[in-house]
């Protein structure tokens, strides 16, 4: 049977979706104006400046890097034969365009993919649009997604996020 | 206004790492939303179950934490409801056009750079990806830009 269909792989994808919204409403980034509030650099002069968002970012980041160090004395995680480490490692001007485009969208709306997710739990009004959009924006970037993307298709070791 | 709240950040935070690692150390796989998200989408990878998992617990996560860790700020029983920002007046653009443009550029862009806040960010960081490091400071600094820019706060 294919791994990814096993209970061990899809009660692991539960527990760490569990872990991840808890995460997005104790640290408040489930809250766009809180999250813009952080990106509101013309604050920082007038003590208005929240500067929350830096303090989500640290602690997660750490934490990670311990996974990915352990992950390293591993050949393969629990619960498949592989680390699915994204292949495509290249910098370049689809990358920056990309980014770039997500934040003029994340500053318009203080909201990125989780945040936008999760806040299906509290449901906010117009969160539908945004999430309707988001959805057909990503569909279409796909047309333009680097070709490893395909290669998740076939559940390849070359997956990229 | 509860503004600057260090410590339930660095405990959200924690917790956001933590569901990072065990994503990673138990399935092998990278906690990025926007590419769990994406990859839902037609054409339907054959890895679609464990995303659409990831994806309903996320909510219930935050949904049962409002509940269990009541009056954080947003949501819950104890807290404010939760609100989208409304588009800034000099635009003229309605609030929902705005909203719109905004979900559609957050999905191309995450789309095409390959990950967002959390993939990038979280993730790409912690691997020392210097093509995540590029992501999350172009990013950061456009989306500093977009709120100087459109005064949206």
């Amino acid at each position: 049977m294919n791994n990814s269909l096993k209970l061990t792989y899809l009660g692991t994808a539960a527990l760490s979706g569990l872990l991840f919204g808890a995460g997005l409403y104790v640290s408040q980034m489930v809250d766009p104006l809180k999250v813009l509030r952080f990106l509101d650099f013309g604050a920082i002069p007038s003590g208005g400046w929240d500067p929350s968002l830096a303090f989500v970012m640290v602690p997660a980041v750490i934490v990670m890097f311990a996974a990915v160090r352990l992950g390293r004395r591993r050949s393969a995680p629990l619960f498949d034969r592989h680390f699915s480490t994204p292949a495509f490692d290249r910098v370049d001007a689809r990358l920056v365009a990309g980014a770039a485009l997500f934040g003029i969208g994340w500053g318009m709306s203080g909201i990125c993919p989780g945040p936008a997710i999760a806040l299906i739990a509290f449901l906010p009004q117009n969160l539908w649009i945004f999430l309707v959009a988001l959805a057909a924006g990503s569909w279409i970037g796909s047309r333009f997604a680097p070709q490893v993307q395909l290669a998740d298709a076939a559940a390849s070791p070359v997956a990229a996020e | 206004m509860d503004t600057f709240t260090p410590v339930s950040a660095l405990a959200g935070g924690a917790l956001i790492g933590l569901a990072s690692a065990v994503l990673w150390l138990g399935i092998g796989r990278i906690a990025g939303i926007s590419g769990i998200f994406g990859q839902l989408l037609p054409p339907a990878a054959a890895t679609a179950a464990w995303r659409a998992v990831f994806l309903v617990a996320l909510v219930l996560g935050a949904l049962a934490a409002s509940f269990v860790f009541p009056g954080f700020g947003v949501g819950g029983p104890n807290g404010r409801p939760a609100t989208l920002v409304s588009a800034p007046a000099w635009t003229a653009i309605p609030t929902p056009v705005w909203l719109a443009i905004a979900g559609l550029l957050t999905g191309l862009g995450t789309r095409i750079a390959n990950g967002c806040t959390s993939g990038h960010g979280i993730c790409g960081l912690a691997r020392l990806s210097l093509r995540s490091l590029v992501a999350v400071v172009v990013f950061f600094g456009v989306a500093v830009l977009t709120v100087a820019v459109t005064g949206v706060v």
